[in-house]
């Protein structure tokens, strides 16, 4: 084991001519090793635990079932994308074989719908996610920079958010689909009901965070920093650009944070909740299905929301690394 | 009618125990030009005074009125160089400048006209060759300085400063207190200075306003300093009426307004006596 470690120790230091240290180096096996390390160990109980859970679709699938479960999810998304690319085919050679015969022909130029596969469904939870966060963060940055700057407001709307924030999604679901299905009454509609239940839902729960660490941030703007402004007689605008946003910004993003996190584990239940179309979908309807594969294939499902997850708080992250004037406050 | 005059100003702040009275009659007339220092101890409220001056607190009783008009709100013609710097984190020191510059004078200069004057302002407190580094990436002193620059950039009738050196070592302090002298000299601003230390009243002060202790603090003697300017510390060291000035200042502080005061309180107490005996 050690010589293992020693070995790459060497060839580095000898190609940087000792422009690092061996510190360095054991620092860089810490960073990189440790969580190799913890990864491989978590894939061992992983696989032990399967091992011994039997369930009525057969055995907890392990890591090895799972990988094969995602290639097959691969395979299927391509096998169905390369279908329809057949039937365009097939479509264009028989058009224009009629319009060879006659030019004044009239042809039909169809579109054919692919089944929705795993990967469209990833990409339908994206989407809502983003735009029911987005809508979220429109509402809840503003209304939280006047709270914050009001104590007034602030006393007068807190219970309400207070009251407001706990409530589960779950509970929120068949108010917003009824209120959809009223409001939302069009021949034409550009975007399907579904998507604006699970947008709406994903909203209404993941406002919260943002709101109240925009309104905490905003209302802790240092005493001082406002005598400053109030000695500039800096207008209303202004102090609130200049002075109160920079200044809460390390905590509107906390609030960003936390609300992308909320966003994604709301948006999955509401979809399995709801039947509407993405990775919740795909989760209950595996779930229904129960053939032995299914299981294997929601362990697929999981990993990936789970790594989506991941990822979208590293986007958040990235983003205030870009924005914000205090590189130390960006944290893990 | 003096150019700044603080009329029977009173201020009472509402306490959860009911109204305390900080400040009772407070009046002082200051002409233009003049460099005032404001000397007392700790808690005693000299803050509040030129909180009431700057506008940001207002008197519940009498005023201040700055060239036969009532101060009723902060402006920047009554700048003020806030004990900790208080620069925006964000900023870099030359941005700093630049807002207040901009506020100010967003009508009456160009662009060139007003970089050439947030130049010209920080090059006046040394500052020019850190213009473009942010709070965090220069020393307290260097911040200190640019929070001077920053008032004096909004060209105000009064300049206000709290402590202004109050943090810093005896070594940076005496430099921005030469500098402070030299920017005076060369501006003949009215300025009005809050501090600890009785060597920089006497130093920098054409009168020193000494309080009484609170509550209900008022001014209890006020000592007009006629040494001639410009002023060399090390000169003044031992120069015989300087000290007389010193010592007549210590008087007040110590044997006339003693501060009796409880356990928890003594500890700061001493650590003032150090320091003016260490200044
Ligand atoms: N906003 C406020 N609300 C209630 N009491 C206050 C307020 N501001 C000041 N005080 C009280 O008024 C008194 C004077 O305070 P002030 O800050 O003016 O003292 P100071 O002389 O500047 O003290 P220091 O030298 O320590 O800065 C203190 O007893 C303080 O507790
Ligand atoms: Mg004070």
């Amino acid at each position: 084991m050690l010589s293992f470690l020693q070995a790459p120790r060497q060839a580095v230091s000898s190609y940087f001519e000792g422009g690092i240290t061996q510190d360095q180096i054991a620092n860089l096996l810490k960073a990189i090793g440790l969580p190799v390390l913890g990864f491989l160990c978590f894939l061992l109980l992983w696989q032990f635990a399967a091992n011994n859970i039997v369930t009525s679709l057969g055995n907890f699938p392990g890591p090895s079932e799972v990988t094969t479960q995602f290639q097959t999810l691969v395979a299927e998304h391509k096998e169905e994308r390369a279908n329809v690319a057949k039937k365009y085919e097939r479509q264009k050679v028989r058009n224009e074989k009629k319009l060879a015969k006659n030019p004044d022909a009239k042809v039909k130029w169809r579109t054919y719908k692919s089944r929705t596969t795993f990967f469209d469904q990833i990409l339908t939870s994206l989407w809502t996610v983003l735009c029911g966060f987005l809508v979220a963060s429109f509402i809840a940055i503003p209304l939280g920079i006047i709270i914050g700057l009001s104590a007034n407001i602030y006393s007068a709307i807190n219970p309400i958010i207070q009251t407001l924030k706990p409530v589960s999604p779950l509970a929120w679901l068949p108010l917003v689909t009824m209120v959809v299905s009223a409001v939302y009454v069009s021949d034409n509609p550009s975007v399907s009901k579904s998507f604006l239940v699970s947008m709406i839902t994903v909203s209404l729960c993941s406002l919260w965070p943002t709101l109240i660490n925009t309104a905490v941030g905003v209302a802790a703007v240092p005493k001082d920093l406002v005598n400053v402004s109030q000695v500039l007689r800096l207008n209303w605008l202004t102090h609130v650009y200049k002075i109160v946003i920079p200044s809460a910004i390390p905590m509107i993003f906390t609030g960003l944070r936390l609300s992308i996190g909320i966003a994604w584990m709301v948006l999955i239940a509401a979809e399995m909740l709801a039947q509407n179309p993405g990775l919740g979908k795909f989760v209950w309807d595996e779930f229904q299905n129960g053939s032995s594969n299914s299981l294997g294939r929601i362990m697929v499902a999981i990993l990936v929301i789970g790594f989506i997850g991941f990822l979208l708080d590293r986007i958040i992250l990235l983003i205030q690394r870009v924005v914000s004037w205090d590189k130390s406050s960006v944290i893990r | 009618m003096s150019f700044l005059e603080i009329s029977q100003a009173s201020i009472e702040f509402p306490t959860p125990k009911g109204p305390f009275k900080a400040l009772d009659n407070v009046n002082l007339h200051i002409k233009q030009g003049e460099f005032v220092s404001l000397i007392g101890h700790s808690g005693c409220g000299k803050s509040t005074v030129l909180n009431i001056i700057a506008g940001l607190y207002q008197a519940t009783e009498g005023g201040v009125i700055l060239e036969g008009k009532e101060v009723n709100e902060p402006g920047p013609e009554r700048a003020v160089v806030f004990q900790n710097h208080s620069l925006l984190p964000w900023l870099s020191a030359y941005q700093n400048v630049e807002l207040a510059v901009k506020q100010v004078f967003k009508k009456t200069k160009t662009k060139q006209e007003m970089k050439d004057w947030i130049e010209h302002n920080l090059e006046l407190v040394h500052m020019e060759h850190a213009m473009h580094k942010r709070p965090d990436e220069i020393s307290g002193g260097m911040k200190q300085r640019v929070g001077i620059a920053r008032a004096l950039a909004m060209q105000p009738k009064v300049l206000l400063m709290d402590e202004p050196f109050g943090a810093l070592d005896a070594l940076t302090r005496a430099h921005l207190q030469d500098s402070v002298m030299e920017i005076q000299e060369k501006l003949g601003n009215t300025i009005i200075m809050i501090t600890h230390d009785v060597d920089e009243a006497v130093l920098l002060s054409d009168r020193i306003v000494m309080m009484t202790n609170g509550p209900a603090a008022t001014i209890g003697e006020i000592l007009t300093i006629d040494l001639e300017r410009p002023r060399d510390r090390l000169a003044l060291a031992d120069d015989k009426q300087y000290n007389d000035y010193r010592t007549e200042v210590l008087r007040f502080l110590y044997e006339k307004q003693r501060k009796v005061e409880p356990i928890s309180n003594a500890q700061k107490k001493s650590n003032i006596d150090k320091k003016s005996q260490v200044a």
